[in-house]
């Protein structure tokens, strides 16, 4: 139940999309990727605009000639999104030769040299080896080398140092970003992890229950967050520095998908919510770029304590 | 004070391998820990992956026999601990367990996963008694008593985790022991249960031993910290002399690699390269010294034997001293006084009070936010 997300992405810029489990980020990484299982999910309505080429998403999905190339995606698990059975070379050089139609051979050569740019020791022996020789960080450089083997020009990233430990995280997301400024494709990188959005992201996009609540600069979302569940969730995060009191947290769990209420979704756990929430709040301008959907921003304004 | 829990120079090897085509190995998970845990305190063990913190937790409440070394729980063994001796631990000690969904046994009620421990430890309660005892239990944690009938599939993780704190509480512990208790859970909702272990900790006089790797959850919730790297303790210290002044490399290559919501464009921290040399085949001498920028021959050769930096304050490294032992600078988000006024208004509206409509905003506001 994902509606209304509208989302773009510039050549050479980072989106991150933010949201807690259940909250439809990774269901529309896959619509756009065109991964969605179609007897299962149904895509009532939408477009998506990819490098020029208009597709109406209720019937055509990306087709299969750009997707790995010109749109290419990373996954959490890379244990899981590696085939065990092959050799890492084998599978990074089958994206080159099933999208650029060349040689066997010529596969090889570029995997090497993907294996060499995305700083994996000793690539020359790394290639015959098979995935479960490698440890989780390696296996998630090898995942990114075959998502970029064919330059695409959108990546799209979901997830993807959930998995690791926080020194292997900081090496990947170095890499994502150095990669991303020399090639300069756009990135779609969907997170849980606030710091990872502060750190490298353009703009930001926090979600919930399928809903976009709040978009914009990420300077701007976090110095001036509008929307109640992203200063909730900003409050949640324990930090590394400043006092350590309580938590200010946002009440209550996730509704499953068939107690979701209509309207704002966040509003059974939102402490501000008032009948009118019932109706959708639109996305409104609360700054420059900055777009928020509450009926109540800016909450300053708006509300204030009794007594 | 007396120590609650001391462990002294514990050791548990496994071996690995010895069938048709391994070769055989052993890998050394806790190689020589020793802790001394006061009573009240919360203490945290931290690592990345492989580092034996959980084997460690495992050890001091003897869910796994150690290879060598003593563990004394309030003067009494726990590592030859029998039969009555054995139960009185495990009656006393507790164990919350990270993945609230494997865990609880999916075919008990609510009900019978909290009694259960009961019904070991207290056989001779009445029924009744159980059941009000049971409803206690989960009241204190946060859910309700009618929530007993139900099943584990039927909540939420946050809520599954609840049930295993209220299991853990039943038999009433002096320590509990928690394996990453909150690591599994969504932001929102790990902080409701941090806040919870925080307020029974407090309120029950418990000591906790909190095994985790996210070092803002620990620096949040701890009094002390030990960072183990490889089957060993690097660093030990009270939590704000820790993230203040890291005397110890790793530690210090921890701390720079968080990512940190305050601290927008850090691109130019210092990163450490290459990973965990496999516990199968450590290095010699400082295990850390494959990825230490400090490393020297000596940290090639020779084991640092823990020296102590300043009250309280141990680390393992032979060029301690060399280490700048300043914070993590930071430069944390500017907010506007309107913004300020919004988090303020989000705190006091969690925490209940009674939220009105303003009549007409002042034009002087507005601008603020604009």
């Amino acid at each position: 139940m994902v509606e209304n997300i509208d989302l773009t992405v510039a050549p050479g810029e980072i989106l991150c999309i933010v949201g807690e489990s259940g909250c439809g980020k990774s269901v529309t990484a896959m619509a756009l990727m065109g991964l969605l299982p179609p007897d299962v999910a149904r895509i009532p309505s939408g477009t998506m605009n990819f490098a020029g080429t208009t597709f109406d998403m209720t019937r055509e999905t990306l087709p299969s000639d750009l997707r790995g190339s010109d749109m290419a995606m990373i996954f959490q698990e890379p244990m899981t999104s590696l085939n065990p059975a092959f050799r890492i070379g084998d599978q990074i050089g089958e994206t080159v030769v099933r999208h650029k139609g060349c040689t066997q051979a010529e596969g090889r050569a570029r995997a090497l040299e993907m294996l060499r740019r995305v700083g994996l020791p000793s690539p020359e022996d790394r290639l015959d080896v098979y995935p479960h020789q490698l440890s989780g960080g390696q296996r998630q450089r090898v995942m990114i080398a075959m998502a970029l083997a064919n330059d695409p020009r959108l990546l799209i990233a979901d997830e993807p140092t959930t998995a690791l430990d926080v020194t292997i995280q900081a090496q990947i997301l170095e890499l994502i970003r150095d990669l991303q400024r020399d090639t300069g494709m756009g990135t779609i990188l969907i997170t849980h992890d606030l710091g990872v959005v502060a750190e490298v992201a353009d703009t930001v996009a926090v979600m919930y229950g399928g809903q976009m609540v709040e978009r914009g600069p990420v300077a701007e979302v976090f110095a001036n967050p509008q929307h109640p569940y992203t200063i909730g969730l900003m409050a949640s995060v324990p930090r590394l520095t400043g006092p350590r009191g309580r938590l200010t947290t946002i009440p209550g769990t996730v509704p499953t998908m068939d107690t979701m209420p209509d309207g704002c979704r966040f509003r059974t756990r939102c402490a501000f919510a008032a009948r009118t929430c019932a109706t959708r709040p639109p996305l409104t301008d609360v700054g420059p770029d900055h777009l928020t959907a509450c009926h109540f921003a800016p909450l300053e304004d708006m509300l204030r304590v009794a007594g | 004070m007396k120590p609650i829990l001391e462990a002294q120079n514990v050791t548990k090897h496994f071996p690995t391998g010895g069938g048709l085509f391994a070769k055989k190995g052993l890998v050394k998970a806790v190689d020589g820990v020793s802790l001394s845990i006061v009573p009240g305190e919360t203490f945290a063990i931290v690592g990345e992956s492989g580092c034996g913190k959980s084997t460690l937790a495992r050890l001091l409440m003897r869910l796994l026999d150690a290879t060598t070394g003593d563990v004394i729980f309030d003067g009494r063994q726990v590592t030859t601990a029998q039969g009555r001796a054995l139960s009185d631990l495990r009656r006393d000690v507790q164990f919350i367990f990270q993945d609230p969904f494997s865990s609880l046994n999916p075919r008990m009620s609510v009900g019978r996963l909290v009694g259960e421990p009961l019904e070991v430890h207290a056989p001779n309660m009445s029924k009744a008694d159980r059941r009000a005892k049971v409803s206690d239990l989960l009241a204190q944690v946060g859910l309700r008593p009618e929530h007993a009938a139900r099943y584990p599939h039927e909540f939420s993780g946050g809520q599954r985790q609840r049930i295993g704190i209220a299991r853990a509480l039943a038999t009433g512990p002096r320590l509990i022991i928690g394996d990453e208790p909150v690591s599994a859970l969504d932001v929102s909702v790990q902080a409701q249960v941090v806040n919870l272990l925080g307020d029974l900790g407090r309120d029950l006089g418990l000591t906790l031993i909190l095994i985790a790797h996210d070092l803002a959850v620990i620096r949040h919730m701890s009094d002390r910290v030990a960072v183990m790297y490889l089957g060993r303790i690097v660093e030990q210290a009270p939590a704000d002399a820790l993230f203040d002044t890291p005397r110890h490399p790793y530690t210090r290559a921890l701390l720079d690699a968080i990512p940190d919501p305050d601290d927008r464009g850090t691109a130019a921290r210092p990163r450490i390269d290459g990973e965990m040399p496999s516990p199968l085949d450590p290095p010699p001498g400082c295990a850390f010294h494959t990825r230490c920028p400090h490393a020297t021959d000596l940290c090639r050769t020779d084991v640092p034997a823990p020296q102590t930096a300043s009250d309280d304050h141990m680390t393992a490294c032979h060029h301690w001293r060399d280490i700048p032992a300043s914070p993590r600078t930071t430069t944390p988000t500017r907010r506007s006084p309107a913004t300020q006024a919004r988090l303020e208004l989000y705190r006091q509206a969690t925490e209940g009070a009674k939220i009105i409509p303003v009549a007409t905003p002042t034009p002087h506001d507005r601008e603020d936010t604009i």
